[in-house]
């Protein structure tokens, strides 16, 4: 069952890069895992950790009081590359919740919210703007409300941002797209039927 | 008479089971590829008490974690060992049809479906895997989708889409000497950038596309999600239908006549729409390679490194400075003077018979570099076995190249297959992103011939001179 999304509030990690790929989000070892759960620690492994293992100090959720951030800013095309779904699995593993971004790659964008992740398209405007707000280590807290497509900023300042209906409703219930589906087994057989008669050697083949 | 509808349109609306909930769609998955990564998805209808409920429209493989040697005992890696067993288990207690390690027809996911005549024109085809769009090369709409995807199809044989937007990427006129499907997709990718189609299902289309053999046109629409779009594809034409006639699984006798005339009426009508149209010309087209960490950082290999001074903005000039320190270049240096010690010519992008033979064409009759370890794998077992009748295997290893079995392998290096820190490998492969050919591996992506000319000379070189100069 997917975690429902409500209002979230808590620390914006900056991460000023564009095309942050899905190989940066979880390299391609850590995806031979029969899991869903576990793949916090290897989020952003390459960039996160020295060859040696250790904690690269420079890299922004190494540093106070990103650690324990929820909420990520990034640069535009984020989650471009893989389908890999362990992308975010591995973002809502580590425990960000919400990710905000000038464009976010289809299928990124697609997986997240099956996953209870929110990724949130701005303006380069808003986005700069955001991203100076999580830059302020004293005060980087931002909250997200589903419910009003809204971003409140440390300064009190609004920005609204926009979801397809379908895709807010869902996740603001943590519905299952499978459930929601399965109700639909009328109309599948219907289809199915349908095609057989239309295209007859459709199916043939894949016997 | 109704609207002009695009290649896409006609597809899409024959695939539309349901539309209650405003911009979603219910779209019915004719074919579902799938290969060993997705163990979650089993996992997900079991923990449901879900079946799977078409299994006879499922083709499982296994490629990604699959050795390219030493295939006779168990897999030594115990991490690969258990993703492909408990493959093993799902395929056999959900009923999937799986062609396994030791299966002659074993290859890559997206090399298979279209060689077994599972992918036909006209059909909606998804896979969790980003190069599902391989398969729109034959007319197909292919999807890549992910693992919650995967596993809402296994469970309802459908899945739930808002409908893309539409972009046709017209390309006209003879592809100049030296240069091949690769060199025009990555040419469209430099041009529309790794976002330009984000939203879109891309059709190619134009007279040097329509000039491009099948598997050309696979290496095409393969790469599509490399510039952002989720989907590619390109009308079946006469080439399409006998290039599926005769495979195992693609319709015979009267059910193909019908076939072939549902296949016709496929194509965009005159005067369809695109949301978006991007024009090139094949003339303006020179063999590409990249140069940086992702593939719109691409340049004719007769250029120079480009300059982060000359970027369009700070972001571009921020993403530039990366890549040049990741790639260890500097700006202004050759294109030609960049030395490799790894070649790789393999994956779903060019691993087909065709790519084998051009690749062969220039190493015939030259031996590989001393400093370069190169490698041929193979796409699929059956393009493994015809290379070996037509003799290639002896000219790449007559050269000092590997010979290796069917997978992925080093296009995503996790097999065992990978390139050491700091290494520079020429590859046909399709991603160049940090890290993806093993931890701070260097990869430069080019055509089956240039991995070759790369291969033999042990720098990037321009296939046009070698070939020149060689014949």
């Amino acid at each position: 069952m997917m975690k429902a999304f409500t209002v979230l509030t808590g620390i914006a990690a900056p991460l000023d890069m564009i095309n942050i790929d899905t190989d940066k989000i979880i390299p391609k070892l850590h995806l031979r895992t029969t899991e869903r759960t576990g793949l916090g620690k290897a989020l952003f492994d390459e960039m996160r950790y020295n060859s040696d293992g250790s904690a690269n100090a420079d890299f922004i959720l190494n540093k106070e009081p990103y650690q324990a951030a929820k909420i990520l800013i990034a640069g535009d095309n984020f989650g471009c590359g893989s389908s890999r779904e362990h992308a975010p699995w591995a973002l809502v593993d580590y425990g960000i919740r919400c990710v905000i971004s000038t464009s976010f790659a289809d299928i990124f964008y697609n997986n997240s919210f099956k996953n209870g992740l929110l990724p949130i398209r701005v303006s380069k405007s808003e986005l700069a703007a955001l991203m100076a707000d999580a830059k302020d280590v004293e005060n980087p807290e931002l909250s997200i409300d589903l419910e009003n497509c809204c971003i409140r900023r440390p300064n009190g300042a609004v920005i609204e941002f926009e979801i397809a209906p379908y895709r807010r409703k869902r996740l603001l219930a943590g519905l299952d797209d499978i459930a929601i589906s399965l109700q639909k087994q009328t109309e599948i057989d219907r289809f199915e039927q349908q095609q057989a008669h239309d295209q007859p050697w459709l199916n043939k083949a894949t016997v | 008479m109704s609207a002009a509808k695009t290649l896409f349109d006609k597809i899409w609306d024959a695939h539309v089971v349901d539309q209650s909930d405003d911009a979603l769609c219910m779209i019915y998955a004719d074919r579902l590829m799938m290969m060993e990564m997705q163990p979650q998805a089993f996992e997900g209808l079991r923990l449901a008490g879900l079946q799977v409920r078409q299994p006879s429209k499922i083709l499982g493989v296994m490629d990604h974690v699959v050795p390219t040697i030493n295939r006779a005992g168990p897999i030594a890696d115990l991490i690969s060992r258990k993703i492909v067993e408990q493959a093993r288990i799902d395929y056999e207690e959900f009923g999937i049809e799986l062609l396994d390690i030791a299966d002659s027809r074993q290859g890559i996911v997206h090399v298979v479906g279209p060689e077994q005549g599972f992918t036909l024109p006209g059909v909606t085809l998804f896979c969790g895997d980003s190069h599902t769009a391989t398969n729109g090369a034959l007319g197909a709409f292919a999807m890549a989708v992910g693992t919650s995807e995967v596993e809402h199809i296994l469970a309802t044989q459908t899945v739930p889409i808002q409908k893309p937007k539409s972009m046709r990427i017209n390309v006209e006129g003879e592809l100049p000497f030296g240069c091949t499907a690769k060199d025009v997709i990555l040419a469209i990718i430099g041009k529309v950038g790794t976002a330009g189609g984000t939203g879109y299902v891309i059709e190619y289309a134009g007279s040097t596309i329509r000039d491009l053999s099948i598997e050309g046109r696979m290496t095409v629409t393969n790469m599509s999600v490399e510039a952002g779009a989720r989907a590619g594809m390109i009308a079946p034409d006469e080439k399409t239908y006998a290039y599926i006639k005769g495979r195992p699984r693609a319709p015979s006798g009267e059910d193909w006549e019908q076939a072939v005339a549902y296949w016709r009426s496929l194509p965009s009508d005159d005067g369809a729409k695109f949301d978006t149209e991007v024009h090139l010309n094949a003339a303006d087209i020179a063999p590409q390679a990249t140069w940086g960490t992702n593939p719109e950082e691409v340049v004719a290999i007769s250029d120079t490194v480009p300059d982060p001074k000359n970027a369009p903005d700070e972001d571009r000039r921020g993403m530039m400075q990366r890549s040049m320190e990741y790639m260890g270049l500097t700006p202004g240096m050759r294109m030609t003077d960049i030395a490799i010690d790894r070649v790789f010519i393999g994956s779903c992008t060019n691993s087909r018979i065709e790519d084998l033979e051009a690749a062969a064409a220039v190493v015939r009759g030259r031996h590989v570099a001393d400093s370069v370890h190169a490698m041929v794998v193979p796409g699929s077992g059956l393009v493994m076995r015809e290379a070996e009748e037509r003799g290639l295997h002896k000219v790449f290893l007559d050269a000092g190249f590997e010979w290796r079995e069917p997978g992925c392998s080093m296009c995503i290096a996790m097999n065992g297959d990978y390139a050491e820190p700091g290494q520079r490998c020429a590859s046909t492969s399709n991603r160049n992103f940090e890290g993806r050919q093993g931890r701070e591996a260097r990869t430069h992506l080019v055509s089956p011939a240039m991995a070759a000319a790369a291969a033999v000379t042990g720098h990037l070189t321009d296939v046009r001179e070698l070939t020149l100069r060689g014949e």
